[in-house]
């Protein structure tokens, strides 16, 4: 198979600098523009991309993944090494970064489709196929700064997507929209790869890793620890996450009567894939198996997340919701607790869980540290917060 | 050494800048209730202001026009206004393409000359606008012999936005590094407003020299050279140039158009050899 991206012992180095010095002045008085370190976010990378393939980029914060990305959008160049890419290439980075906010929709489409490459008479031919996949018809003579910030993202989603680039280079996509949205881009991103573009991506989502990914690439540190199939990289990944991530006191701790036994806490995300990992941004749904040694009368769940300093960041119980059932039967049984997002800052959670019955003092089970899960923000420095809030800025005149 | 090297991509670039310059066209006086009409209103007022302090009250007077015969101070003057207008306003548009469109450029990829460029292209587009009416008023008041000289229009608005996208592009890529530029060129453009001639003729500096010879003051030992430092000037021949063609209904000296040209390449061409030094790390330095 003919390969669409090579890159060849690439190395992209920054500049930190020490004493940031953008003026005159400060570059004649100290003969030199300001003092820098060199800091080395890939290092002497090489992988070659099929045709027609999905490729992933995996690694933590910081593993240089993006800045990969981004030099094989050409929106960095790299130091060393060599790029070549076979193909028309369109880069989603950040949707609608193209956009006008004084001009209309109908502009804007055009605009943002030159930009990414495509003539005028393909956008013709498709405005209304995109018009309609970002469902924002009636507004689509407006000026785009009167646009929620959902419309702006669907509608610059839905031009870069019916770019149909030879190649597609994307950076956490799937934390667009709603629901809806995001399985509709999904489908479309199946159509893509089912017609040979040959795409490259990078995200947190393991499990998004895994269902679209047929070859994978693991950084760390800028360096390129493996490369090859996904459904062996992908665990060898997951390996290294959890013995990296697992405090010693992982073992979990159970109190309670007895006659529950609480036996996992598993995250699921909307593609029903069990996750160690989750963006703040997408859909989850905690799952609590547990195993009932008798019948149990009005059972009150309690699920609860704490952070790494045990404080409690969030917390369901049944009662609160008026869920208790009459009665669970002696036997096994799944409990789904679907939650929109998890808006919480990156870092460690576990998973403490409780079963008693209404009312009552003691529980008849209750588990600390029953399972654990991480939330990875991608690019955004959010630390020494509690919640990842969804915010926007907004200019007022 | 790094290579980056893509193959069979179809390039837009035109239908890009085409897109991007009209970007600016409408965005421009998008949400005013006069629109478009303000392209024209703005340099109609400066004309307005200068007429009244330069041609009322210090009696400013062009030569007649040589072959239009007109000695309509307001028309020579609105030929320079409006060139000059044009002139520094691309310069600076370009000079700041990189910095506003810093959010754009970190995210997509596009050829990064395309932006300056863009805006050579929307500022000629209003220019070729304004050059038109202007030579409407000039054949109503001069005669319709203005249409002869017309065609003179097509080489000279090239070469002037040659000059202009040379500069601006030099411009834009130093900024980036230095931002204190911007500032400096602010100062800058007002000394080179009034060493262009705009509301002036030539004959005032001319008197002016000889009056300074008058007085004794010299230049190591021979007089201040103020018009050679006018005719030193590109902007001061690019507004010459177009004077004599709507103004005077006369063809451009060639020296003038060899001038003009000479600037525009030579400022191209440096700029080219900056920009392909310096273009890759544009993104990481805004």
């Amino acid at each position: 198979m003919p390969s669409a991206i090579r890159v060849e012992d690439v190395t992209k180095t920054f500049r930190i600098y020490h004493d940031r010095n953008q003026s005159l002045k400060g570059t004649i008085l100290q003969g030199r523009r300001a003092a820098y370190e060199d800091f080395q976010a890939v290092d002497d990378v090489s992988f070659e991309v099929e045709k027609g393939t999905t490729f992933g980029l995996m690694g933590r914060n910081g593993s240089g993944k993006s800045t990969l990305l981004k030099c094989v959008a050409g929106i960095l160049e790299p130091n060393r090494g060599s790029i070549v890419t076979d193909g028309r290439l369109a880069a989603m980075l950040e949707v609608g970064s193209g956009f006008h906010p004084e001009l209309s929709g109908r502009e804007n489409i055009y605009l943002n489709a030159a930009i990414i490459g495509m003539s005028k008479r393909e956008v013709d031919a498709k405005f209304d196929e995109i018009v309609e996949f970002s469902g924002v018809e009636r507004f689509i003579d407006n000026a785009v700064k009167n646009y929620s910030s959902g419309m702006y993202v669907r509608l610059g989603f839905s031009v870069a997507i019916h770019t149909r680039p030879d190649i597609l280079v994307v950076d956490e996509i799937f934390s667009v929209g709603d629901a809806d949205f995001q399985a509709k881009s999904r489908q479309k991103f199946h159509d893509l790869k089912e017609s040979g573009t040959t795409i490259m991506l990078v995200s947190h989502s393991v499990g998004l890793m895994k269902t679209f990914c047929d070859q994978v690439a693991w950084l760390d540190h800028g360096k390129l620890m493996s490369v090859g199939e996904a459904e062996d990289i992908i665990p060898e990944f997951q390996a290294s996450f959890a013995s990296a991530k697992q405090p010693h006191t992982a073992s979990p701790r159970a109190v309670g009567l007895g006659g529950v036994t609480l036996e996992s806490v598993e995250v699921l995300n909307s593609l029903d894939e069990s996750v160690d990992i989750v963006s703040p941004e997408e859909p989850v749904r905690i799952r609590l198996r547990f195993t009932a040694h008798e019948r149990l009368e009005r059972p009150v769940f309690t699920l609860s997340m704490a952070n790494e300093r045990k404080q409690t960041v969030f917390r369901v119980n049944g009662a609160d919701r008026g869920w208790i059932p009459d009665a669970v039967a002696a036997g096994e049984h799944v409990i789904d607790v679907v939650a929109e997002r998890l808006p919480l800052t990156e870092g460690m959670y576990w998973f403490n869980a409780d079963i008693r019955a209404e009312g009552a003092q003691e529980p008849q089970a209750n588990v600390t540290r029953l399972g654990a899960l991480r939330v990875d923000r991608n690019e955004f420095w959010t630390d020494r917060s509690l919640v990842q809030v969804p915010w926007t800025f907004e200019m007022q005149q | 050494m790094a290579t980056v090297k893509r193959t069979r991509t179809r390039d837009n670039t035109w239908q890009l800048l085409q897109a991007l310059a009209s970007r600016d066209v409408k965005g421009q006086y998008k949400r005013t209730f006069l629109g478009r009409t303000w392209s024209l209103i703005n340099p109609l007022a400066q004309i307005a202001i200068y007429w009244v302090v330069f041609g009322l009250l210090f009696r400013a007077t062009p030569a007649p026009g040589i072959n239009s015969g007109m000695e309509i101070y307001g028309l020579w003057l609105a030929v320079g206004i409006i060139v000059w207008s044009y002139l520094s306003g691309t310069i600076n548009d370009c000079m700041t393409s990189y910095i506003s469109f810093s959010g754009l450029l970190k995210k997509v990829y596009l050829p990064r000359w395309t932006l300056p460029m863009s805006r050579v292209l929307s500022r000629t587009y209003t220019f070729l606008t304004e050059l038109l009416v202007l030579a409407v008023i000039c054949g109503l008041f001069g005669g319709w012999e203005v249409i002869l000289r017309l065609i003179m229009l097509v080489p000279l608005v090239l070469l002037t936005a040659l000059f202009a996208f040379g500069l601006g592009l030099l411009l834009a890529v130093s900024t980036v590094y230095f931002r204190d530029i911007e500032h400096f060129w602010g100062i800058l453009t007002r000394v080179w407003f009034y060493g262009s001639g705009v509301m002036f003729p030539l004959g005032i500096v001319q008197s002016a020299q000889e009056e300074l010879v008058e007085r004794g003051w010299t230049f190591f030992g021979t007089e201040i050279p103020l018009v050679t430092l006018f005719k030193l000037n590109p902007a001061f021949e690019i507004l010459t140039a177009f004077r004599r063609v709507l103004y005077d209904f006369a063809w451009p000296e060639l020296s003038s158009i060899l001038i003009i040209a000479g600037w525009g390449v030579v400022l191209t061409a440096l700029a080219v050899l900056v920009y392909n030094r310096h273009q890759a790390r544009i993104v990481e330095e805004l």
